[in-house]
């Protein structure tokens, strides 16, 4: 048997490496890829406690299933909106993106 | 040692390896190859503790669905071959600074959730119960989900529709690429 905290700082680790890549990646692409990070290790603490909690393994389950959905809806719209700042600039960088109306 | 536990050093140490693969890569695409382990170690993590349905749904739609758009995307706008914006010294020290005090503030709290006594508790329910929760007494979520699933197609097919008419106009009156608006 795994021990709890042993996941958690993987978890802690990966948390610590998305939000690493959202504050030095330029590439808008690269920060949505951060975000990814971060959210997997939401996930994995989620499933941890719904390993480790006996009152928590159905809601846990659950919690995860929604993050894993909305971090897919939120991949498909950060991206439609990736590719319109890109036809409107030419570039992806963020440190561009300094108008609202571009 | 146990099985367990080897298993979880050989899949923590490939998680945490691509993800500092994802963060030091200079290219887009690398970043996604690396981001694809990670994903990949996760879902088989999943199946380590026990849950065989959120692992199956991590492979599908984190490694089928996801990392694909992104792949797509970093396609879609690199202006060649290679190209890398630079990052100056100033932010990575910073950026290292912040991430490192979040680390150390997550792992001592980790540390102090792990010295309570865990309980082997059986393994969480597979995908028979977890089906039956999702349409009884975890209904709330579900639907939640679903209507936001079809707002963010809508949305999302709204601005693509909007984008690619700015694209032809832009085209067809030969205006400069950032001053047309349809």
């Amino acid at each position: 048997m795994i021990p709890l905290s042993y996941i958690l700082i993987l978890s802690a680790f990966l948390f610590a490496c998305g939000v690493l890549c959202i504050a030095t990646k330029r590439n808008a692409i690269g920060i949505l890829m951060g975000v990814e990070l971060v959210l997997n290790a939401a996930n994995i603490n989620f499933v941890a406690f719904a390993r480790y909690v006996p009152g928590f393994q159905m809601d846990g389950q659950v919690f995860a299933v929604m993050v894993i959905v909305l971090a897919a809806a939120e991949a498909a719209v950060a991206l439609a909106i990736i590719l319109n700042f890109y036809n409107n600039r030419n570039t992806v960088d963020v440190d561009e993106a300094t108008q609202l109306r571009g | 040692m146990t099985l367990d536990l080897a298993l979880f050093v050989v899949l923590a140490s490939v998680i945490a390896a691509s993800a500092i693969g994802v963060v030091v890569s200079h290219t887009i695409v690398r970043s996604a190859v690396f981001l694809l382990f990670t994903l990949i170690g996760v879902a088989f993590l999943y199946f380590l503790i026990g849950a065989e349905f959120l692992g199956a749904a991590q492979l599908i739609v984190y490694v089928g669905g996801t990392l694909v758009l992104l792949v797509f995307g970093g396609m879609l706008t690199s202006g060649g071959p290679f190209q890398t914006l630079k990052v100056r010294r100033l932010e990575w020290l910073f950026g290292g600074l912040v991430a490192l005090a979040i680390f150390a503030a997550l792992a001592q709290v980790s540390l102090a959730l792990g010295q309570r006594p865990t309980t082997d508790a059986p393994l969480p329910p597979g995908a028979g119960p977890l089906g039956v929760a999702f349409l009884t007494s975890h209904l709330l979520p579900f639907e939640i989900v679903s209507v936001h699933l079809l707002v963010v197609l809508v949305g999302a097919a709204y601005l693509a529709r909007t984008r690619k008419r700015a694209a032809l106009g832009s085209e067809d009156s030969a205006s400069p690429p950032n001053g047309g608006t349809p």
